[in-house]
């Protein structure tokens, strides 16, 4: 098999390629259940991570993926206001592109940024979240901890609740989660329901899509990316879509429960529930790490000619 | 490929592999401590049988492991195919016991070289044995075996390819020419 181009979504993806990739995430697991986590199978590659968009915990995994690889990094950081403007947006990377690295991994507060940057530099692009379009490796990851606990995901029903307008976490939750082969319903008031969602089965009723899931994934409420009037009011929210321990009787006994992070505790889900048995959001960020050593391996193993 | 010639018939493989678990207890003086990895993918079952022999002979049968050395290839910024990842698993302190190497076919010593180092990443083996089926020759590293099942001296073009029971459904070694 060949690498990898870019991992900037999953749209013209195999079921099989994400499988292998998930596969060669499990096997990087292991290397981070060592004493010494690190191997030395990425030395002489250079991994830069370029973030237009603050974003502590997805950068510090990138880079700690990259390193436990033995690749070097480089870190940019892009000030938000530079950035609006499209032209300085190119510039960055044309820099980045005369340095001659091996792969970027880009986060953009604007949509289509990740695959405009693929189309300007040599190297491999991952998409580290554009906007609301893609935050591709994050779906990995959630796969990845999904697998954990129900070994397949065919037939498993995945429900993801709140903000699923403003969340790219949820669009590349629904592209990759029916690719193997589960039935994803994405659940939240009216208006943070997009008007559509390929991949998945959107309603406003959260009972509905909570009924016997297998899983739920509850997404940040994203206060500071709400247009005004997309939600009536915050006590009005918690009320309707709260993820509770009540609420989810409705889902398998078991299910288990993740957040991408950073958490709102009482807003999009009871505080309680967040450090309960169903909570995997500790295992997210070690799947987290563990797939994007993955990823790197698939993008830039390989890829000489 | 063009096939040349048998080389270990299953009754040749089984008497190898008993003489080299005899080696190995009496180099080691006896079975305490030992233990076993088997790189992938033949070394596995090869590990396995030599595990089974040394438990027949001393009455404790060594712990084995098996080993992916992929992360430890040598070119893997220069190929352009991607090896598989597969399976690490050795679920015992590698640190402060002797451990033999298990593979099936030593030819470069590249394979070696990446387990040895694949291997102190995991901790600090006593001391470290290497056991083959075959030795091809042709080595382009300061590489040897402690134990040989059969020594094939080889020309570059010819291929030697094993067959086990648990990797291929048949047993044999083959000569064959590219």
């Amino acid at each position: 098999m060949g690498a990898l181009a870019h991992l900037l979504d999953f749209a013209g993806w195999e079921r099989s390629q994400a499988e292998s990739l998930l596969e060669t995430a499990r096997m990087m697991e292991e290397v981070l259940e060592r004493p010494m986590k690190k191997v030395p199978a990425l030395k002489g590659f250079t991994v830069a991570t370029v973030f237009f968009e603050p974003s502590t915990r997805t950068k510090i995994s990138f880079e700690l993926a990259a390193r436990r690889m033995s690749a070097d990094v480089v870190g940019f950081t892009g000030a938000g206001s530079s950035l609006a403007k499209g032209e300085s947006f190119k510039d960055t990377l044309l820099t980045l592109q005369a340095m001659a690295l091996d792969a970027y991994v880009i986060r953009a507060p604007v949509a289509g940024m990740a695959h405009q940057a693929a189309r300007w530099l040599e190297g491999a692009v991952v998409n580290a979240g554009d906007g609301r379009r893609a935050h591709p490796t994050q779906a990995l990851l959630d796969a990845y901890t999904l697998l954990d606990d129900l070994e397949i995901l065919e037939g498993r029903k995945v429900a993801i609740v709140g903000d699923v307008a403003h969340s790219r976490v949820a669009r590349s939750n629904a592209e990759l989660l029916p690719l193997l082969g589960a039935e994803v319903w994405a659940a939240g008031p009216a208006g943070l329901l997009p008007e559509r969602l390929a991949g998945a089965r959107l309603t406003t009723d959260l009972d509905e899509a909570l009924e016997d899931a297998d899983a739920v994934m509850v997404l940040r409420l994203q206060r500071e990316r709400m247009d005004e009037g997309a939600l009536p009011s915050l006590r009005e929210y918690v009320a309707g879509y709260q993820v509770t321990e009540a609420r989810l009787a409705r889902a398998k006994a078991d299910a288990p429960l993740l957040h991408p992070g950073p958490m709102n505790r009482d807003v999009e889900l009871e505080g309680t529930l967040a450090d309960g048995p169903r909570s995997r959001v500790e295992r997210q960020v070690r799947a987290g790490e563990a797939v994007r050593m993955a990823v790197l391996y698939h993008l830039l193993v390989g890829r000489a000619a | 490929m063009r096939f040349k010639a048998r080389v270990l018939e299953p009754d040749e493989i089984e008497r190898a592999l008993r003489r080299i678990a005899h080696e190995i207890i009496e180099k080691n003086k006896g079975a305490g401590d030992l233990a076993l990895v088997g790189i992938h993918t033949r070394g596995i079952p090869l590990a396995e049988r030599l595990a089974g022999l040394i438990e027949r002979f001393e009455g404790v049968r060594p712990p084995v492991g098996v080993l992916d050395i992929t992360l430890y290839r040598d070119d893997l910024s220069e190929i352009g195919v991607q090896p598989r990842v597969r399976e690490t698993r050795i679920p015992w302190d590698v640190t402060g016991r002797p451990v033999v190497l298990v593979d099936d076919v030593l030819f470069t010593g590249r394979t070696a070289r990446a387990a040895l180092d694949a291997l102190v990443d995991l901790g600090r083996p006593q001391r470290v044995y290497f056991a083959v089926l075959v030795d091809r020759g042709h080595r382009e590293l300061p590489i040897r075996a402690d134990f040989v099942g059969k020594n094939l001296p080889t020309s570059m073009q010819e291929v030697v390819k094993v067959k086990l029971r648990e990797t291929d459904g048949e047993e044999g070694v083959e000569l064959w020419e590219r």
